[in-house]
């Protein structure tokens, strides 16, 4: 019996929930020596700007323990390259595609919504909120519902109405639930969480930042927790809402752990600078960790960690035809309600 | 990007021998498949601190050598600068750790039997040895120049005499060789063996004034960069230096899939550590949102 990892975003079914997070998988060129990118849920693409941005100097990037601090300023040919040049390619792969966009006012991001229109292979918009927004002293946007929901509605506006549009969350913000009710409320079809938390690392070598940009970006297993609180306590408020996990995955339990605080899907970061190979493993990880703990179909475990212990996931035994609905009614079992078979 | 040739492959590698080289570490691996696909000038990225670590990025090192033996082994030569490689450091034969490679852009070889000059200075120098095979293999005559801080930072003299048809060895302190920088003996060389081509590999002074001095003589000028990269596969995009491409525009060219061998008249040395105004995709304005 094999695990069934479909898992669906909204109008979006994807045959496995493992993405790769926004620049953290190149355009698909730099993994596909590695894996037929094809076998991703979906690539993830760097922030695509109307523009080409040359992005920070360097230094960019520093190490730091179980993470990453990191300014590399977004740098990207901008859309139409992105157009001619990279998404054919993952095209040709049969690649699904969610496409992260940014910009630096909200007209910037829905030119480049508009300009995606019906290029073939698209599968998602996903929009990074983190961007500061010119228009506004340079605030991002994911900082402030108002300002979130105002970007989420013009993308929504500008992106064909069959491509889903996700929205990126920061999870530096006192009350993330408000920002993910704000872009729900605004026509975001799922959410993405976290972000890269903000940070700094000084060289004590140098005795001077260890960026060029001095402030950087975190990202890797050192924000996981952070990571999957903001999952459960959004999925607790929109628990309709769908999210794709995102924040220091580096293993098949990792993935899981988001998936039960309420992500369908997840995506891969940092892990992937350490092993180019790490979405598959994660994947094959995944699948492993639901086996072993007698797990049909990855939707049934979306969330589960909301529900009292002891209450097991929705079951449906193919050898008796039964459906046992532990969820509904076991919340005062102790035990996992399985049909005994004679195999 | 280009698309290298030879895919790489990823596959756990075997410590076969390790061993203190004057002030550096030779460590030979044991790693399938990377020795078949290897070209002068790649590099292999290793992960450090076993599967569980705290460091997440890669470790990167030009390859001294590979052979058949085994199903393939390929060897590295590094410095011990922090705790990455200070693990890397204490390991024993046997001991296994993740290896993919090899990565970027091999060093192009010349068509014709030409008068090679290969300039190395500290433990990068080690690149430049099978180079100098390959280039043997192609008639070619090559001369060695290699440099570093003392006379045990100097990588590979032995073995340079052995490959090469001279060697030249300065330090800065004097201790072997003349005193100096290899780019001080570097013109002379040039004049004396009639130098055709430059072939260079060390830290960006050094590849800088190799540049200089083969745009002064008009000759073609390779050169491998120790820019510190971090995954070593092209998705981190932290090791980006200005380089001038065919058109004559500048791009942030990461030295891990579009070099790490660039021609070493188009890296624009004195802008390093800069976005320069003519960039492609410079910020245009100083406004906060061009600049993040």
């Amino acid at each position: 019996m094999t695990t069934d990892l479909e898992t669906r975003l909204g109008g979006l079914t994807l045959p496995n929930p493992v993405l790769t997070a926004a620049g953290c998988g190149g355009t698909g060129r730099e993994l596909g020596r590695f894996f037929d990118v094809g076998r991703l849920g979906a690539l993830v693409t760097p922030s695509i700007t109307p523009r080409p941005r040359a992005g920070r100097p360097a230094p960019r990037l520093a190490e730091t323990p179980s993470g990453v601090l990191n300014a590399a300023g977004l740098q990207g040919p901008g859309i139409e390259t992105f157009l001619s040049r990279d998404l054919p390619w993952l095209a040709e792969r049969d690649a699904r595609v969610i496409v992260s966009i940014a910009g630096g006012s909200v007209g910037e991001y829905a030119e480049v919504a508009r300009l995606l229109g019906d290029a073939p292979g698209v599968a998602a918009v996903e929009i990074n909120l983190s961007c500061p927004d010119v228009e506004n002293r340079g605030s991002t946007f994911a900082a402030h519902p108002s300002a979130a929901a105002r970007l989420v509605r013009a993308v929504r506006a500008s992106a064909p109405r069959r491509l889903p549009v996700f929205a990126k969350l920061s999870a530096d913000v006192t009350d993330i639930v408000g920002v993910a009710m704000a872009c729900a409320d605004a026509g975001a079809d799922g959410l993405s969480m976290i972000n890269t938390l903000h940070g700094m690392a000084i060289d004590t070598t140098t005795l001077r930042p260890a960026l060029a940009g001095v402030t950087g970006e975190l990202s890797g297993p050192a924000i996981r927790p952070v990571a999957v609180r903001c999952v459960y306590q959004v999925h607790a408020a929109l628990p309709e809402v769908p999210i794709i996990g995102i924040g220091g995955i580096r293993t098949g339990l990792d993935a899981l752990e988001f998936v039960l605080a309420g992500a369908s899907a997840v995506a891969v970061g940092t892990a992937t600078l350490h092993d180019p190979s790490a979405c598959v493993r994660v994947l094959r990880e995944l699948d492993g960790a639901l086996k072993e703990r007698g797990i049909d179909r990855l939707v049934d475990v979306v969330g589960l960690a909301h529900k009292p212990a002891g209450s097991v996931h929705r079951r449906i035994d193919p050898n008796v035809g039964l459906a046992v609905a532990g969820d509904a009614a076991g919340a005062g079992s102790t035990e996992p309600i399985e049909q005994e078979t004679t195999q | 990007m280009t698309d290298s040739p030879v895919a790489p492959v990823q596959v756990p590698g075997t410590v076969l021998t390790i061993r203190r080289t004057g002030a550096y570490h030779a460590m030979t691996l044991v790693a399938p498949g990377i020795a078949e696909r290897f070209r002068p000038g790649q590099f292999v990225a290793l992960a450090v601190g076993g599967e569980r670590s705290s460091m997440l990025t890669r470790r990167c090192f030009f390859v001294r050598e590979v052979k058949p033996d085994y199903g393939g082994t390929v060897e590295v030569v590094f410095a011990v600068r922090g705790a990455g490689t200070q693990w890397l450091a204490a390991l024993r034969p046997r001991d296994i750790l993740d290896v993919a490679g090899p990565l970027g852009r091999p060093f192009p070889l010349p068509r014709h039997p030409v008068r090679c000059v290969l300039v190395g200075e500290g433990h990068s120098g080690a690149a430049l040895f099978p180079l100098a095979a390959v280039l043997r293999q192609r008639e070619c005559t090559v001369h060695f120049v290699l440099g570093g801080a003392e006379s045990d930072h100097v990588y590979g003299t032995r073995a340079a005499r052995r490959a090469g048809d001279s060697t030249s060895v300065v330090t800065e302190d004097g201790s072997l060789g003349h005193r100096g920088r290899p780019e001080d003996l570097l013109a002379a060389v040039v004049e004396e063996v009639g130098a055709e081509v430059l072939y260079a590999c060390g830290p960006t002074e050094t590849l800088r004034a190799v540049s200089r001095i083969a745009v002064r003589y008009d000759l073609p000028v390779q050169v491998a960069v120790e820019e510190p990269m971090s995954c070593g596969t092209g998705v981190c995009q932290a090791c980006v230096l200005p380089v001038i491409d065919d058109e004559g525009v500048t791009h942030m060219a990461r030295s891990c899939v579009e070099g790490p061998v660039f021609r070493g008249e188009r890296v624009r040395w004195d802008d390093l550590g800069t976005i320069p105004f003519d960039a492609y995709g410079a910020p245009r304005s100083l406004l906060p949102g061009s600049l993040t």
